[in-house]
């Protein structure tokens, strides 16, 4: 009986640690929203945070968006030969990279890198005691460390998405003059088809959200952060793993909610 | 005015770590508080400076109770308090002097021209000079010590807490440090409150000693008082003898 109970036991312990870390991360965020009146601790890392944040991903983001889009321009053609016209191609490629994989790829890849480095350097702060430093210093921990990392997140994921849109498009239309029997006429006309500005909206809301998620999820396992260097590597594993989770529990969210 | 502890009790999950602890410090002095490793001498220490909140019992800090303080106003009260770090826990990503200025910057009353000069002025009190410009990583463990004792007396405070502040150095940066900790106490006329389970430096530095143990101050005293103590924990714990100790539980 008990062996039978195990794996049960096992989801719903999983189950409940992921839900401490929701929760734990929305209030860490709520408190980051709170100190935002304390423009004088946050406003100074703000822009080197954008930096950290947004313009070292692009490299990342752009690398897994380019060979996206190749990769949706050959199977889409693989697909619609002989069924569909092929200038659909260009509808397939544009639709997909802008409503699911843009967003949902580079948030993925971006939790990897933003979320894991955010949370080894703020675990690392934690248990060195700078944290409580910080604190006796009379400097409002979550003003300076939450408050810039999430503002930062939620600004530059959005501009990161819509760079990874853009370029996996162009890969996906090179794809389809270079390999397949397509003109960039028919591309284009396939990608204006279906084309509604609406579309890129969602996607940038949809980053917003990724991007709160992955800093705050990255904030909250950093400032609990228990124990040394095993602590640090525990903390770190499990920002990726939460904000990776969340990030698709949101994306089937605002598909339910504002696509349908 | 001083920092008063009366009946703090403070458990993390079942384990009651502080389970009635009184202390006065008098102004000017400087108290030494002893115990062995685990007995919650830097969980009271942290209580002082409202990094940690009693379950009961109350701290006053001057007249501010910290454990009914609200967030900003314990900020307030941090600036009257420094606070020196077991492993110095300066910045990793900031110069020795911007460790030291960054409670000054937040001061609304010190005009921030006149940082660095009071940087280079902490750091000559601790024999730092010249170090402002290097890294923390590029310092000593007894360098960096000194830095988070500059960091902490930057601010003038009346107060500073010493979370074992000689632990894990050799005989001879001790002395430097215990050096320091009474320069500190004569020179700036700073009340202290160390942690230490160092015997040799806890009867240099200290005016008063109590000794923690099971959770409360078990003996309190001079220096003189402690060490003709005839409590059986208090003499097996300076004189280095657990038989002592075995069966004396309370």
């Amino acid at each position: 009986m008990s062996s039978f109970l195990a794996p049960i036991r096992m989801v719903g312990r999983g189950a409940l640690q992921a839900l401490t870390a929701v929760g734990r991360a929305g209030y860490l965020g709520t408190d980051a929203v709170r100190a935002l009146r304390k423009v004088d601790l946050w406003g100074p890392h703000l822009v080197p945070q954008m930096s950290r944040i947004g313009v070292e991903s692009v490299p990342i983001a752009l690398f897994i968006s380019m060979f996206t889009g190749v990769v949706l321009a050959l199977q889409a053609s693989y697909t619609l030969t002989g069924q569909v016209p092929l200038y659909f191609v260009g509808a397939l490629v544009g639709k997909t990279m802008i409503l699911e994989l843009g967003p949902v790829l580079t948030g993925l890849a971006l939790s990897g890198r933003v979320g894991a480095n955010i949370a080894a350097e703020i675990g690392t702060m934690r248990v060195t005691e700078q944290i409580d430093a910080l604190e006796t210093l009379a400097y409002d921990p979550v003003a300076y460390l939450v408050t810039p990392r999430v503002l930062a997140g939620a600004i530059m994921f959005p501009m990161v998405v819509i760079l990874s849109i853009a370029i996996g498009i162009a890969a996906g239309w090179g794809t389809s003059m270079a390999l397949l029997d397509i003109t960039s006429t028919e591309f284009i006309k396939g990608l204006r088809l279906f084309f509604d500005p609406w579309d890129i909206q969602f996607a940038a809301i949809k980053s917003i959200t990724f991007g709160v998620t992955v800093t705050a999820v990255g904030c909250s396992f950093g400032f609990h952060t228990r124990g040394g260097a095993e602590g640090v590597g525990q903390a770190t594993t499990r920002a990726v793993v939460i904000s990776s989770m969340i990030i698709l529990v949101l994306d089937a969210f605002w598909a339910a909610v504002l696509l349908s | 005015m001083s920092i008063k502890m009366v009946n703090v009790h403070r458990a993390f999950g079942e384990k009651e770590v502080l389970k009635g602890f009184s202390l006065e410090i008098q102004d000017g002095t400087t108290t030494t508080i002893i115990g062995g490793s685990g007995s919650g001498k830097s969980v009271a220490l942290k209580h002082i400076v409202g990094l940690l909140r009693p379950d009961e019992g109350n701290i006053w800090v001057d007249e501010d109770n910290v454990s009914r303080l609200d967030q900003e106003s314990v900020y307030r009260l941090r600036q009257r308090v420094g606070y020196v770090f077991q492993f110095a826990a300066l910045f990793d990503s900031m110069t020795i002097a911007e460790n030291v200025g960054l409670g000054l910057r937040r001061m609304s009353d010190f005009p921030s021209e006149g940082i660095p000069d009071r940087v280079e002025e902490c750091l000559h009190l601790v024999d730092l000079d010249g170090y402002g410009e290097r890294l923390p990583s590029q310092l000593s463990g007894g360098q960096r010590k000194r830095a988070g004792l500059a960091r902490a007396i930057a601010t003038k405070p009346k107060y500073i807490l010493y979370d074992e502040p000689t632990t894990g150095l050799d005989p001879v940066t001790t002395a430097v440090i215990d050096e320091l900790i009474v320069r500190m106490s004569e020179e700036l006329g700073v009340t202290g409150v160390v942690i230490s389970h160092d015997m040799k430096s806890v009867f240099r530095i200290s005016d008063r000693v109590a000794m923690l143990y099971d959770g409360v101050i078990r003996e309190e005293g001079t220096p003189d008082q402690i060490q003709g103590s005839d409590d059986p924990i208090v003499r097996g714990f300076i004189e280095g003898r657990p038989e002592l100790m075995e069966g004396q539980q309370t």
